[in-house]
Order: C-alpha cells, then sequence, then structure tokens
C-alpha cells in the first residue's frame, strides 16, 4: 500500500511541478498577476508530495519491505537502521527521488526568501525551477520507478553494496547533491533575466547568495566525498579524477567562475553575459554529471547499473534544458552588453584572468573525461585517460589561478597600478618563495613541485594578511573593533581564500612527502616509518552486526606517544563481498594508516603502513573555504534587502487591513 | 556570431554522448587484429604427455575459444558451442586459470565441443593473448593470423552478425 | 633463585624473539619500480582503478608478469610496451602523445590560447571605452564649479 502512495504522489507531483513551470512563465510574459500567483503556491504544494513519496521509500526501506524491487536489491535484513535509511538513495532510482526532493526543497527555499523580488521575475525563477522538476520526475515514474514491485517477494534482500555501508553514506550524497541542485536556482535566474530582457545589478545582488550556498554545498559534498574515499578504499588516496569525480569537480570549477563573475556584475555591472553563461554552464555540467553516472557512457567506479534507455532520456532532457537555455542565450544575449569600463590592470581584469584560466581548467578536465569516448565513438581505437594526463594538464593551469588571488583582492576596481603593487607585494613574494624553496631541504632535498605548491600556498596567506592590514589601517577603534567592523563578505572571502592556501598545503605536502611499507608480519614483528614503530599483535575474528571481521591490532609508538589501531578486513554476511577498514589515527599535522592486505600461515599478514603528513589540511582547507562561503552570503547587504521587504510587505498589509 | 558557439559546441557534444551509449567503455580492443597468434605449448586436457600449439592448426580457419570452469557466461555458450562442432567449425579451447582443476570432469559430464582443449593454469598464455575475462574467442586464419576478438558468451545472434560473414570470407581466400 | 635468573634472563630475550617484519616483496627496489609504473596503469577488470591499487586476481597476475620481466632486466619502457602489446594503449593511465591524442594533450594549450585572446580583445575594448568616457579638462572644471554652488 505504502509504495503505491508513493508513487502516486509523484504523479501528483509531475502535475503540480507542469502547473509550476508552465502557468508562471506564462503569466510573468503576459503580466498576469493570477497566474504568476501560482508560482508559490504549486511549488510547495510539489514539495509535500515529492517529501512524502520520499518518506512512503523511506519507510519501505527502514522496515524490510522486500517486495519493493529496489529495497530487495539494496537492502538487507541484517543490514544496521541507519543504512536501511541511507539505502533508500543507495540505487539509480533512489538516488534521483534524491535529487527531485532537493529540488522542490531549494524550489521551496526560493518561494520563501524572494518576496524582496519582482513578481515576474520570482515567477520566471520558480516557473523555470518547476520545468526542470517536471523532467526529473518524469524520468522517474518512465523509466525508474522507484516503486515497482517484486513478485515473488524474495525471502530477504541483496544487501547494499558494502562500500556504501557507512556514515560517508548518510552525508555525502545529500550534501553534494544539495550544490548540485542549489545551481539549478542561478540558472533559473539566469533564464528569467534572458526571458525578460533585463538584467541589472540588482539581479547580481538577488542571485549571488543563492550560488554562493550552492557553491559552498557543492565544496562540502566533494570534499567528503574524497575524504570518504581515502578512508574507505584502503589505500589512503585522495583524488583519482575519476569520470564521477570529475562529475562533481566541473561544476564546481564553474561555479566558482560563477560567483566571481557575479561579483564583477554586482559591483561594477560588467561581465553580465559572462555571468549568465556561466550560471548555464554550471547547472549544465550538473545535469550533465548525473548522465555520465547513470549512462553507461564511462567507465567508473562510482557508476550506476547501466542501461541505455536511460540515457537516451536524460540526453534528451539534456537536450532540452542546455540546448534550450543555450539557444536562448544566443538570441537573446545582445541585449546584455554593457558595463563600465576597466583598465587591464584592475580588479576587473584579473578576475576576468581567473575566470578564464578556471574555464581553460575546466575544459582540460572535460577533454579528458570525455576524449576516450570521442575516439571510441569515431572508431580511432580506445585509450584511457587517468591521472598522469589530469595532473600534467591541471596543476599547470591552477598555479596561475593561485597565484592570482594572492593580487586580486588587492586591487582597485577599474583602475590599479601595477607598480604600486609590487612594491606592496615584493616583500610576501621574497620570502613566500625563499620559504618555499628551503622548506623542501628539511625533509630530503630539493624538490620543484613541493616548492611551486608551497610558495603558491604561502603567497596567498602573506597577501592575505596584508589585505588585512592595509584595511585595518584606516579603521577606528581597538584592534577586535576593527575587526569587527570588516563587512562578512571580506571576512568571508579572505577565509576562503586561506582555506584554499590551507588546502593546498596539503595536497603539496602529502603528494610529496607521503612515504608506505609493505611488509610480512608475524604476530609480535615491528615495522619502522617516519619515526614511528609498528608492533601487530594479531587478527581476532570479531563477527559484526552484518559481517564477520578479521579485526586487526597493531600498536604504535614515537618517542613518548603511543596508540592502537584496528585495521579491519571484512566479510559480508549477504554478499559474501570482502572489504578492508583502514585503521587511521588522524592528527593535525599527519595521518598515520594502516591497512590489513593477505592472510599468510601462522597467524601472519601482509600489512601496509602509511605516513601521510599534511593530509587533514586538505578537508581543513575545503571546510574553510565552505565557511568562507556561508560567510559571504550572510552578508549585511543580503539580510537587509530581505528585512526591508519584510516591513514593505508587513506595511502592505497593514494597509490593507485598515483599508 | 560567436553567441552561437556554445550551443554548437554542445549539439556537438550531445551527438557524441548519443553514439557513446551504444559503446562499451570497458572492451578491450585487441591489438592483434591483423598480426600472428602468440605462440604457445601447452599441454593437452584429458590426454597427458600430449600438447597442443597454434602451429598444428596451421592450414585451416579455427576458434580460440578462452572459457573457464568457474565462468558462468561460458556454460551459457557451451550448448551453442557444441552446435558449431557439430557443424563443422574448429574449435580449440583454452582453459583459463583453472586452479580448481575441474575442466576434465566438466568436459567429460557436459561433452567437448573442442577438438582439443588447453590448460593454462597461471594464466600466462592468456596474458599474452590479451585475454581480460572469460569467455573470449579469437578466430585464427589458415596462416596462423588472428582476425577478430569477439568478448562474451557466443550465441545464434552474435554468431550471424560477427562471425559468419568473417568466417565466409576467410574460407573462400583460400 | 635460578629459576628467577632464567625467567629474567628469558624475559629480555624475549623482544629479540620477535623480529622487524621482512618486506612483503622479496625485492624491494622492483616492488618500488612496479609500484610507480602500476599507478599509471590501468586495471583491466576493474570499473577505474590502478594496477598498483587493485587486489583482482587479473592485476596480480601482471604485476607478477611486470617483477618477472623488470627481474629479466628490462627496463620500465620494456615493461610498458610488453603491456601495450598484449592490451593496446587503452592500458595505459597516461594516453600516449600520437596524431590520434594530439588534440588531447593539446587541447589544455589551445584553450589558454583561446582564453588569452578572449581575455585581451574584452580589454582592448574595455579600454577603448575608458578612453572615450575619459571627461575632458574643461567639463571637469564646469562640474567643479558646479558642485561649489
Amino acid at each position: 500500500m505504502i509504495p503505491e502512495l508513493g508513487h502516486f504522489a509523484l504523479v501528483v507531483a509531475l502535475l503540480l511541478a507542469l502547473t509550476q513551470g508552465i502557468l508562471p512563465l506564462i503569466g510573468a510574459h503576459r503580466g498576469n498577476a493570477t497566474l504568476m500567483g501560482v508560482a508559490r503556491p504549486a511549488a510547495q504544494g510539489q514539495f509535500v508530495f515529492v517529501l512524502f513519496a520520499f518518506g512512503c521509500l523511506a519507510w519501505s526501506f527502514l522496515n524490510g519491505d522486500f517486495s519493493v524491487e529496489n529495497v530487495a536489491r539494496n537492502s538487507h535484513s541484517q543490514l544496521p537502521e541507519i543504512f536501511r535509511f541511507t539505502a533508500t538513495w543507495g540505487s539509480h532510482e533512489g538516488s534521483l527521488l534524491l535529487w527531485t526532493l532537493i529540488l522542490s526543497f531549494w524550489t521551496v527555499a526560493v518561494t520563501v526568501f524572494s518576496r524582496h523580488l519582482p513578481e515576474d521575475m520570482a515567477s520566471r525563477v520558480i516557473g523555470v525551477m518547476g520545468l526542470v522538476s517536471v523532467g526529473f520526475l518524469a524520468f522517474m515514474l518512465v523509466t525508474s520507478n522507484p516503486f515497482l514491485r517484486l513478485i515473488p517477494v524474495p525471502p530477504d534482500g541483496s544487501d547494499l553494496n558494502p562500500l556504501l555501508q557507512d556514515m560517508g553514506m548518510v552525508i555525502h550524497p545529500p550534501m553534494l547533491y544539495m550544490g548540485y541542485v542549489g545551481f539549478s536556482v542561478a540558472f533559473a535566474f539566469a533564464i528569467a533575466a534572458l526571458l525578460s530582457g533585463k538584467l541589472d545589478v540588482a539581479w547580481a545582488r538577488w542571485s549571488r547568495p543563492w550560488t554562493t550556498v550552492a557553491w559552498m554545498f557543492l565544496t562540502m559534498g566533494t570534499a567528503l566525498g574524497s575524504w570518504w574515499a581515502y578512508y574507505e578504499l584502503g589505500w589512503g588516496g585522495w583524488w583519482f579524477w575519476d569520470p564521477t569525480e570529475n562529475a562533481s569537480f566541473m561544476p564546481w570549477l564553474a561555479g566558482t567562475a560563477l560567483i566571481h563573475s557575479l561579483a564583477v556584475t554586482e559591483k561594477r555591472g560588467a561581465f553580465k553575459s559572462w555571468t549568465v553563461l556561466l550560471a548555464i554552464l554550471a547547472f549544465s555540467l550538473s545535469l550533465l554529471g548525473t548522465f555520465l553516472v547513470r549512462s553507461g557512457v564511462l567507465s567508473s567506479v562510482h557508476a550506476f547499473a547501466t542501461d541505455p534507455g536511460r540515457g537516451v532520456f536524460i540526453l534528451a532532457f539534456l537536450g532540452v534544458v542546455i540546448g534550450g537555455s543555450l539557444a536562448l542565450y544566443a538570441w537573446r544575449a545582445p541585449r546584455l552588453m554593457t558595463g563600465g569600463a576597466f583598465s587591464w590592470f584592475s580588479r576587473e581584469a584579473l578576475l576576468l584572468g581567473n575566470n578564464v584560466l578556471l574555464l581553460a581548467a575546466l575544459g582540460s578536465v572535460l577533454l579528458g573525461t570525455l576524449y576516450p569516448l570521442f575516439m571510441d565513438a569515431l572508431g580511432l581505437g580506445k585509450i584511457s585517460v587517468g591521472p598522469p594526463y589530469f595532473n600534467a594538464v591541471f596543476i599547470p593551469l591552477i598555479s596561475p589561478v593561485l597565484f592570482l588571488i594572492g593580487v586580486g583582492p588587492l586591487a582597485r576596481w577599474k583602475q590599479a597600478s601595477l607598480p604600486d603593487m609590487v612594491s606592496r607585494l615584493k616583500w610576501a613574494f621574497a620570502v613566500a618563495l625563499i620559504v618555499a624553496i628551503i622548506l623542501p631541504f628539511t625533509a630530503g632535498g630539493m624538490n620543484l613541485m613541493a616548492t611551486l605548491g608551497l610558495f603558491l600556498a604561502l603567497w596567498i596567506l602573506f597577501t592575505i594578511l596584508i589585505g588585512f592590514a592595509e584595511r585595518l589601517k584606516n579603521a577606528q577603534g581597538s584592534l577586535m573593533q576593527k575587526l569587527s567592523s570588516l563587512p562578512r563578505g571580506y571576512w568571508g572571502m579572505q577565509i576562503a581564500h586561506a582555506g584554499l592556501a590551507v588546502g593546498v598545503i596539503g595536497a603539496t605536502v602529502v603528494s610529496n612527502f607521503e612515504s608506505e611499507r609493505d611488509v610480512r608480519m608475524n604476530v609480535g614483528d615491528h615495522v619502522e616509518l617516519a619515526g614511528y614503530r609498528f608492533t601487530f599483535q594479531g587478527v581476532k575474528e570479531v563477527p559484526g552486526p552484518n559481517y564477520v571481521a578479521g579485526r586487526g591490532t597493531i600498536e604504535v609508538e614515537k618517542s613518548g606517544s603511543k596508540f592502537v589501531l584496528h585495521p579491519e578486513k571484512r566479510i559480508y554476511n549477504a554478499s559474501g563481498m570482502p572489504m578492508t577498514e583502514a585503521g587511521i589515527d588522524y592528527g593535525v599535522f599527519r595521518d598515520v594508516y594502516v591497512s590489513l592486505g593477505e592472510q599468510l600461515e601462522n597467524g601472519a599478514w601482509t600489512v601496509k603502513v602509511y605516513h601521510k603528513p599534511f593530509v587533514d589540511w586538505l578537508w581543513g582547507g575545503a571546510f574553510l573555504l565552505a565557511l568562507g562561503g556561508a560567510l559571504a552570503a550572510s552578508d549585511r547587504r543580503y539580510r537587509i534587502a530581505l528585512r526591508k521587504a519584510e516591513k514593505a510587505s508587513d506595511k502592505l498589509a497593514a494597509k490593507g487591513a485598515t483599508a | 556570431m560567436k553567441r552561437w558557439i556554445p550551443l554548437i559546441i554542445f549539439a556537438v557534444l550531445a551527438g557524441f554522448l548519443y553514439v557513446g551509449l551504444y559503446l562499451n567503455p570497458r572492451e578491450v580492443p585487441s591489438p592483434f587484429i591483423g598480426k600472428p597468434a602468440p605462440k604457445f605449448v601447452l599441454p593437452v586436457i584429458g590426454q597427458p604427455g600430449t600438447t597442443f600449439s597454434p602451429e598444428q592448426a596451421k592450414g585451416k580457419v579455427w576458434l580460440l575459444n578462452i572459457w573457464a570452469p568457474w565462468c558462468v557466461s561460458c556454460r551459457a555458450e557451451h550448448s551453442f558451442l557444441m552446435q558449431l562442432a557439430q557443424s563443422g567449425i574448429s574449435i580449440y579451447g583454452l582453459n583459463w586459470k583453472d586452479k580448481d582443476r575441474e575442466a576434465e570432469a566438466l568436459l567429460n559430464q557436459k561433452g567437448s565441443p573442442y577438438i582439443v582443449t588447453v590448460d593454462d593454469l597461471d594464466g600466462r598464455v592468456g596474458i599474452d593473448f590479451g585475454v581480460t575475462g572469460t569467455p573470449e574467442t579469437f578466430v585464427i586464419d589458415q596462416s596462423g593470423i588472428i582476425r577478430m576478438k569477439h568478448v562474451g558468451p557466443i550465441d545464434e545472434a552474435v554468431w550471424k552478425k560477427k562471425f559468419e560473414p568473417l568466417l565466409g570470407k576467410l574460407e573462400k581466400s583460400t | 633463585m635460578k629459576l628467577a635468573v632464567l625467567l629474567f634472563a628469558f624475559a629480555l630475550a624475549a623482544p629479540a624473539l620477535a623480529e622487524v617484519a621482512a618486506p612483503n616483496a622479496d625485492d624491494p627496489v622492483v616492488e618500488a619500480r612496479i609500484n610507480k609504473l602500476g599507478e599509471d596503469l590501468r586495471c583491466l577488470v576493474c570499473q577505474n582503478e590502478s594496477l598498483s591499487g587493485s587486489r583482482a586476481d587479473l592485476a596480480e597476475d601482471l604485476r607478477r608478469e611486470m617483477r618477472e620481466q623488470m627481474n629479466a632486466g628490462k627496463n620500465d619502457a620494456e615493461v610498458i610496451s610488453y603491456l601495450t602489446d598484449r592490451y593496446g594503449d587503452f592500458v595505459l593511465y597516461r594516453p600516449p602523445f600520437k596524431p590520434v591524442t594530439y588534440l588531447l594533450w593539446l587541447g589544455p594549450v589551445i584553450f589558454l590560447a583561446i582564453g588569452g585572446t578572449i581575455w585581451y580583445v574584452t580589454l582592448k575594448r574595455r579600454r577603448k571605452m575608458q578612453d572615450q568616457i575619459q571627461p575632458d579638462s574643461e567639463a571637469l572644471k564646469k562640474a567643479a564649479a558646479l558642485l561649489e554652488q
């Protein structure tokens, strides 16, 4: 009964989404207030029904209803409760339902926080989001129904993939989807602007916080994915340039370019055409990512079960959304050409350079990801494009961006002075360079790649400090008063850029200075690595809720500090699938990482021990990036606009009451 | 004019993506097409003391079928291979990484479509042929040149579409 | 007393019985080469993993072959051709630089060139706008006078 109710709810949601998508857009075009007024209630209604459908699926999973095919394929009676819940989105169909739920959630957020927008703009934004919802709901109902029944009912399910039976599954997909889907708001704003032909500074001000928040979620989601792979897959890698990883990185690159382009549009009224195109691009890449992961077109660790039929549907959807918006852009873009003048050395010029480089990097990642497909489709043979290509291509492109981060925030709008900039920054440059050259010598010798990364990170950090110092020079009051007088947007920018520098340090140090040993250990044997002494105390069989684990005990000691790690080798009952769980000791300046290999005779095992210096700075940096975004999005000027709108609508309500 | 560029790029991309839907990104193409079959000498299963080498099959068109007792898809194609063998197609088998030594018993039980099947216990010859899994089938011509590699089980449809035309062409050119 | 001394001596000797763990590989130098090369090679039976990272059967076999080749004195390039002769370029995660991949390797350079051109052209246009808007000193004086009032 419940699955059927869920299915029915999706049908109702589709009808509401159609209403939400079509009527307000017609209304905005004709200036018909009644039609425009349909937007908010339709969107809110859609959310209620999608949420109900999601609840029905989750209920089926939590209660182990194996008569539902999706539950039978992805769950098991022994599966712990929390993973039974996350299995709701562990499959292609379930994750689509999550996508749709999050999309309707963002739409409801827009209905609530858009009172200060002109009615026609709000209607268009909500309308466009409604059309996107139509696509996803239709896709589910036609090709990927999560509520299909399975007759005869199997006695038990096939279990959730052990790799997904982890806390990472609880947060990573929802965060990632909040990001991907969040870009649909920026996209909707862009389409609304193209449809109305109006794109002014106010438009940039309205769309900016939405975009920043979505970008923030995508940052967190991607970082969580990287961290999850690190501790789950057993060999301590944190980025493989896998097609699915690229699928989340590309919208992130576009989103980063977008938030910077929006800054110029808001402050100087320039780059409007760029901003609109980037908004379309960011969301298009989100949709493209969805396609790549579900269509079987590329080989990936992450790919869902494949089916050309579904692929065709999504491709058609992509064609309509992306093709349609790019056609609209081509048609209406000429109206958007405006903006102030600026000189070749100015903040605008530097931001333009930043965006050009980010897009070149984005293009390269896209090229590398799709090239095997291009070649195969043209019958030119099969190749693989992996980390060696991406690293070789990405690092040279992102390095200038990192360098510009040091200069941009300190440059004036419209016209800055190069000699002035040089004199302000020459010491920062010199010190950063010298320290970056010397530091690798403390860990073995000259290392050019390490020097590059360290130089860029230190350069960014120093220029951030210089920025604060210069800004505070003319402020009033004590240090605390001065600091709190700085706008949140400024803090956000500085913290985000600092986060990037921290992340670069993490990536640079761990890539260049990590070490490992692969050894055979009898009980009592020890091995040394990076000053740590690892002593193997054997492996004990320990039953888990739905698996049997060989739980290892490894004592680790270094000049006084001592701790114990418990790597495991698990066999899951339902599927028989083996899984390694690494034993990790997290630390600010290093992770100590141990994983079990194979069992040998007499209780001996092969063991791999790793020393990963500064690896947690990767995710610490990502966290700072996201924090910076949150601060920037909550800047006073956006909250004032909201408060003004609320006061205004209160006034109107009061007037209405007294009339 | 340049405002149409993003749309054009997307259209081209979409075209490739469409074609890609019908390709298999994990199928490894063989670099041996048109090249001589790698040399090997392996013991024959069921005939202790005997060995087989591709040299011995020169002069005719034959199939080399890579299979294993533990391979489920191989069992699916077994009956079709029996049909082919009965209709006169020369099929030789390569028993790939059969650690549990089940091949002989299995063939005795279900019948063997192979003129002989050789034992590649450590998988080395398989690697020499670029094998990544089972079943895989190579078509080798009269002079020992590999003409085609098929990944996956052979059934009626696959035979008619891929093998029959090729074999027809090769037989004629004798 | 003797027993105590004996036990004491035994206790001291016990740690010496537990050994320093032996490397898993017979020849760590060769192993290090295999790991390094293997990072840039594809595990052919995995969805998307490197030959070094994979625990799949075929991956073990291929590493074994690489080990034999290296022990027989082959250098890195020869070991790699051993694999590409059998599996084609698909096994390489670093695409070779061939006519069919020129576009792949030169693509980023082309993107950068296009981007640079856009940057340059946009800036020229903006600077021209600036030059045109530059008010002349006459107008400035007039404006100043107006403001004074």
